[in-house]
């Protein structure tokens, strides 16, 4: 009797451990051991800062121009050379870090709260809702992305602004679909059900367990997305439907320069080499996170 | 199969309708006065007048789409600003340009994906397959734009091996049948030609390749290893049969299905890549036609030519669809 008294007052010795551990501690152990994840998060990190410190970094103005030194090439004073206005590209090429991550970012946000929205509307209240939102999905779905994006800016005319709609507008399905297919499957869990006989109003169900439920997939594709969101914005600039001059966005950049490429191919190389990277970060990191929180989509 | 065949042709129909809907709304979107964005803030009142006419843009909208429906069913794809052509004359060269370079674009992909894939699973975590394998990510992170750009510096301004824009050497014009130049110059006999037209072709299509490439040898590979693991490999490998054999005749012919779908689904994405690889290299084709369409606002031909792109894009999809059912007999749709 004493001896089982002791037993169950002693402390098993993986008591502290099990306190720490939550899902998303759990998560974060597992991403660190994951080395793409960790170098994709490097990329991003890199990136992230040299956006946010651009002002610091950058040696010179962005809109700066020395016109006596045209087209110069990688040297001491200009790490990256200087565009046909003379303007130091090293600079523009971190200015334009804050350009394609905010566009990354943003477009992205865009895209997840109205396809989520949109996505729970049709799984959660289906019928007619459903039928409606889901045919327009598949609508949107219909078109090759960067040419509806293009479409958009054409209606909206060329501003960075509007690129941004365009790329968000155009990614909605991609998310909506995806949350609508998750409530799906949700809503027939039995800790639903039980919610619902204990009475809890719909709003209250879908803000308490359906929503937190549905987001470790947002987050995979997300994270993807705005690889994704990158690319179409610096393809819209190289367009020219995208930012317009004097931003230093780097598909602008690419388009502004290509008729000097024989003459000065580093205006094209640096541009095109950041773009490059920030986007295999994202790619790393969604890799990464998919492997860790949704095994289920790993191919 | 019959029915599953009709069930999807119906399920499409709505969605072509919203197709439709969507591209025909593209100029009453335009804020302000569409004449006015059309032509210039200092276009004439009259001039603006006459074009809301031809546009048919003083009508009820109601009116407007049906009439527009109309013209479509009957093949009237409207009539360019620009150039005052009537579209569906204009479109079918550049058309078949776009189809030629996706086409080669396409094999490029699949040859080298699938290879790729299959070489990689077969020797999983060797140094082939780690090299193949962050290839494949830095091809689908790859900006085409970019590619195409460097492309052009590497392998024409500085080693000048190949021709870096153009379908064909204007000098010396290939005789247009079918439009597309490949199959002209063989018709025509033509072989020097033929040379000529194939080395236009290396550069853009390995541009708007390399992404469907890179997602084609990471699908082959994962869905290889795959099958690599399953008892009919292994029954296969004990009866002695030779590596190849069992890699390439047993396997493949299995882990083929997925990809074929992904083979499938970047056909019609390229379809949209096509407008950037076009305006680096200058290929006349139906992007080009929609870019320069947009720089001069001829709306007519940028709704017409992304209303063509989205209906081939979902004809892909559907010509995917049935083609899985096809080769996986385990797939019933009835």
């Amino acid at each position: 009797m004493t001896q089982a008294a002791t037993n169950v007052n002693a402390t098993p010795p993986n008591v502290p451990e099990e306190k720490v551990s939550g899902p998303w501690r759990d998560a974060w152990k597992a991403f660190r051991k994951n080395k793409t994840a960790m170098v994709g998060l490097g990329i991003i990190v890199f990136f992230v800062l040299i956006a946010l410190l651009a002002p610091f970094i950058a040696p010179y103005g962005f809109k700066e121009q020395e016109l006596v030194n045209r087209l110069k090439a990688p040297s001491s004073a200009h790490w990256f050379g200087t565009d046909d206005l003379g303007r130091d590209l090293f600079t523009r090429v971190i200015y334009g870090a804050r350009i394609s991550l905010w566009v990354g970012f943003f477009s992205v946000i865009g895209s997840i709260v109205v396809g989520t929205f949109l996505g729970v509307l049709a799984g959660f209240y289906g019928k007619w809702i459903d039928m409606l939102i889901s045919r327009m999905f598949d609508i949107l779905l219909a078109f090759p992305s960067i040419l509806l994006a293009i479409a958009i800016v054409a209606i909206l005319g060329p501003s960075l602004q509007n690129a941004l709609y365009a790329i968000a507008i155009v990614n909605v399905p991609t998310y909506g679909r995806l949350v609508r297919s998750k409530v799906l499957s949700l809503k027939s869990e039995e800790y639903v059900t039980a919610a619902r006989a204990i009475g809890m109003k719909n709003s209250r169900i879908l803000i308490s367990h359906i929503l937190p439920n549905s987001i470790t997939p947002i987050i995979v594709q997300g994270t993807l997305g705005i690889a994704t969101a990158i690319i179409e914005a610096a393809a819209l600039g190289f367009l020219g439907l995208g930012a317009q001059p004097p931003d230093p966005e780097w598909g602008k950049m690419l388009s502004d320069s290509r008729q000097f490429i024989s003459k000065a191919p580093w205006t094209v190389l640096f541009p095109g080499l950041s773009i490059m990277l920030t986007v295999i970060g994202f790619n790393l990191m969604g890799d990464g996170l998919r492997d860790i929180l949704d095994p289920r989509m790993k191919n | 199969m019959n029915s599953y065949l009709l069930k999807r042709v119906m399920v499409l129909i709505p969605v072509l309708i919203g197709m439709t809907i969507i591209v025909f709304s593209i100029i009453h979107a335009i804020p302000g006065d569409p004449a006015e964005t059309i032509l210039g803030q200092k276009a004439t009142e009259q001039s603006k007048q006459a074009l809301r006419e031809q546009l048919g843009l003083d009508k009820p909208w109601l009116n407007q789409y049906i009439n527009y429906m109309g013209d479509l069913l009957q093949g009237d794809l409207g009539t360019s600003i620009r150039t005052k052509t009537p579209i569906v004359k204009e479109i079918l060269p550049y058309l078949a340009a776009t189809l030629e370079l996706t086409a080669a674009s396409m094999i490029f992909a699949t040859i080298v994906g699938v290879n790729v894939g299959i070489l990689s699973a077969w020797r999983q975590n060797s140094w082939f397959d780690y090299t193949a394998m962050v290839i494949a990510l830095i091809g689908v992170s790859m900006p085409i734009f970019w590619l195409g750009l460097m492309e052009q510096l590497i392998f024409s301004l500085k080693l000048d091996w190949l021709p870096s824009i153009g379908r064909m050497d204007q000098r010396n014009p290939v005789e247009s049948v079918t439009n597309l130049y490949v199959i002209d110059t063989i018709l025509a006999g033509n072989w020097s030609q033929l040379w000529t037209v194939i080395k236009h072709l290396i550069l853009p299509s390995i541009a708007l390749g390399t992404i469907p490439m890179a997602i084609i040898a990471r699908m082959t590979r994962s869905s290889m290893l795959e099958v690599m693991n399953s008892d009919y490999i292994r029954t296969a490998k004990a009866k002695g049969l030779s590596q190849f054999l069992v890699v390439y005749k047993h396997a493949l012919k299995n882990a083929l299905i997925p990809v074929l779908t992904v083979i499938g689904l970047q056909t019609g994405a390229l379809l949209g890549g096509a407008v950037l690889t076009e305006t680096i290299f200058a290929w006349p084709g139906v992007g080009r036609y929609i870019f320069e369409a947009i720089s001069s606002r001829d709306y007519p031909v940028i709704q017409t030519g992304i209303l063509i792109i989205a209906f081939i894009f979902v004809f892909i999809n559907l010509l995917v669809d049935l083609l899985y059912s096809a080769i996986d007999p385990r797939i019933n749709y009835k």
